[in-house]
């Protein structure tokens, strides 16, 4: 997950059929979904569209998990039961129990809510941060551009985990310092996208127009260039949130992330560790769990991606 | 521009990218909450040893100060020392990285034959059956967590059919092959899809190309035409991909190697940091950061010599 690979792995993502780097070639300017459905042939679900409609069902439906899970999960995330421990898929335990007698399933079920919310919260900051930054060397060029894109340089001659490792030990522990980690690091693939396409976009005529209009900078990229800018930016986002909720497990697996005896799936893969020769559904079945909601994201943003690039094939 | 001053100028390039490094890698410590002593030795340490350390360390001196005696330091291949072990990070690191650059180089060559069949498969029978699996396979083992995989390929191989070991290099170039075999395909499981995907885009790009059309209208058989023209030329973006991805390879190999209990370089990370052997994490951290730089260098070039039509400049 180098920096740099991390825009790659977020573009792959995003676009089953399209090689890495089309989508930071292809200008999204005036890509808009209405652009899409414009082309729309009448009657016919397209692929593109039918992607976007899968993939938002499951990431719906894990949403509705993760909301309801008191309710869904048949026993509580802490809930022991000694007389039932290590008991393999089936029955009254559908996913089988760990070395406590707990429920695998209904872990995994209340372990939704954290690794979804890390998802989505680590996916944030680095958004923002690069938007701006990005936003600000694309608009101003000159030494703002300069010093952005050289610090651009800087962070991705790292090995993105590697040095996300080094600043949470550095930190501490937890998912808190993670997100700080995260900020400082992966900003950079969102400036170095939303930077290209704010150059393509600052000479076009609606931005001259608000220009000319006397429009200050602050309106001209915020209501004017933004707006028009930032769906490629989404579609990254889209996708770095499984790339995200991969991170924490990974994070959790090193003694770095959320601690036993928290819910969080990579926290339940690295218990079960101790079981492999015994009990492998501990460690499997949560990491199934990532599988299937990175399956989700990944869908959705190959949908999205296609979405918004309406003149492709 | 000769191709002499081209690599002259890109090792001048490299030059602020390096100090940059230097610059954060030299902050980490700084960032360490707290006195960084009291922290490495704990809070029981005596104050005379705190107070030891820090002179040791150089945490006394103004911070320009420091940070200058630490540039030197680097410069002159001087890593400090490691508080657990007690013996000069260099040496450290050079043991445990060659197991890591062994296990890198061996999951690049299993990522190449993995990804190498598949991409072309894909590509020359695009959207059929064989096309489709491989794309939703792709999605998969593109969203699993590498250390789960690692894990799940224990309990399989290692453990249920006793085919490899469960840990451990292994003596000899064979033995190393034999032991790091279900690490490196770990990582390479991962990084496949990725590739895959940039193979299968390039070869459709360069089948809808001219100079393709050119060669099937002078007569040449398909299979000519694939080989000569097709992936000559689609080749090219999949070997720069690959150099790119030497930073995402390294923070496989942090995960994996503290999978498969391997002692290179990445698990000596993760235990310094249990440790708080702060010295080694930034060193450790560093030594990466300049291998990814030199990786890069090294595929530019390569690629300034496969693609003839790069402008050095």
């Amino acid at each position: 997950m180098a920096t740099d690979l991390s825009s790659a792995t977020a573009t792959t993502g995003t676009s089953a059929s399209a090689d890495a780097s089309a989508v930071v070639a292809a200008p999204l300017a005036d890509a808009t979904l209405r652009g899409a459905a414009a082309v729309r042939r009448p009657g016919l679900i397209r692929w593109r569209e039918r992607n976007l409609i899968i993939g938002g069902t499951l990431i719906a439906l894990i949403a509705l998990v993760a909301l309801f899970a008191p309710v869904i999960a048949p026993y509580g995330a802490q809930e022991t039961d000694y007389a039932a421990r290590l008991v393999p898929p089936g029955g009254d335990h559908l996913l089988g129990t760990d070395n406590l007698g707990r429920d695998i399933l209904s872990r995994i079920i209340h372990g939704s809510r954290i690794d979804l919310r890390v998802g989505i919260v680590s996916v944030i900051f680095p958004l923002v941060l690069g938007v701006v930054l990005g936003s600000l060397a694309g608009y101003y060029g000159g030494l703002v551009d300069t010093f952005v894109m050289r610090l651009v340089d800087i962070v991705q001659a790292f090995p993105f985990l590697i040095l996300i490792i080094a600043i949470v030990a550095v930190l501490g522990p937890g998912l808190r310092n993670m997100y700080v980690a995260v900020a400082l690091v992966a900003w950079v693939s969102y400036a170095r996208l939303l930077r290209g396409e704010i150059l393509v976009a600052k000479h076009r005529e609606y931005v001259e127009a608000a220009r000319a209009m006397g429009a200050r900078d602050v309106r001209v990229v915020g209501r004017h260039i933004l707006p028009n800018v930032i769906s490629s930016a989404l579609v990254f986002a889209m996708a770095d949130v499984i790339l995200y909720i991969v991170l924490a497990a990974s994070l959790s697996y090193l003694g770095l992330g959320e601690r036993p005896p928290a819910p969080e799936w990579g926290a339940m893969i690295t218990e079960g560790r101790t079981f492999l020769a015994t009990a492998w559904w501990i460690s499997a079945f949560p990491g199934l769990a990532i599988v299937l909601t990175g399956i989700a994201f990944s869908i959705f943003g190959d949908g999205l991606a296609d979405a918004l690039r309406p003149n492709r094939r | 521009m000769s191709r002499g001053q081209f690599v002259a100028r890109r090792l001048i390039q490299m030059v602020p990218v390096l100090i940059g490094i230097t610059v954060i890698v030299f902050a980490l410590i700084q960032a360490i909450p707290g006195d960084p002593a009291t922290t490495m030795l704990g809070l029981q340490a005596r104050p005379e040893a705190v107070a030891a350390l820090n002179r040791e360390l150089g945490l006394d001196r103004p911070l320009w100060e420091q940070y200058a005696r630490y540039l030197g330091d680097v410069a002159t291949l001087d890593l400090g020392e490691s508080l657990k072990f007690k013996v000069a990070v260099a040496s450290l690191l050079q043991t445990r990285l060659a197991v890591s650059l062994f296990l890198i180089a061996y999951a690049t060559a299993l990522t190449i034959l993995i990804a190498l069949p598949l991409g072309i498969a894909a590509a020359l029978r695009k959207d059929g059956p064989f096309d489709q699996i491989v794309r939703a396979l792709l999605m998969v083992t593109m969203v699993m967590p590498g250390f789960w995989v690692g894990i799940l390929l224990l309990i399989v191989f290692s453990i249920r059919l006793g085919l490899f070991p469960v840990s451990g290099y292994g003596q000899g170039f064979g033995g190393h092959l034999y032991h790091l075999f279900l690490p490196a395909l770990t990582i390479a499981l991962s990084l496949s899809p990725i590739l895959v995907r940039s193979l299968r885009g390039s070869i459709l790009e360069a089948m809808g190309s001219d100079y393709v059309k050119t060669a099937r209208a002078k007569g040449l058989r398909e299979r000519a035409v694939v080989l000569a023209h097709v992936l000559r030329n689609a080749l090219i973006p999949a070997v720069t991909l690959l150099g790119l991805s030497v930073g995402y390879l390294m923070g496989g190999t942090v995960i994996i190697e503290n999978v498969f209990s391997l002692p290179g370089a990445g698990k000596l990370l993760v235990e310094s940091i249990g440790a708080r052997d702060y010295p080694v994490v930034q060193s450790t951290t560093l030594v990466f950061a300049a291998l990814v730089i030199l990786v890069n260098l090294a595929t530019d070039l390569v690629y300034s010599f496969l693609d003839p039509r790069v402008r050095l400049g």
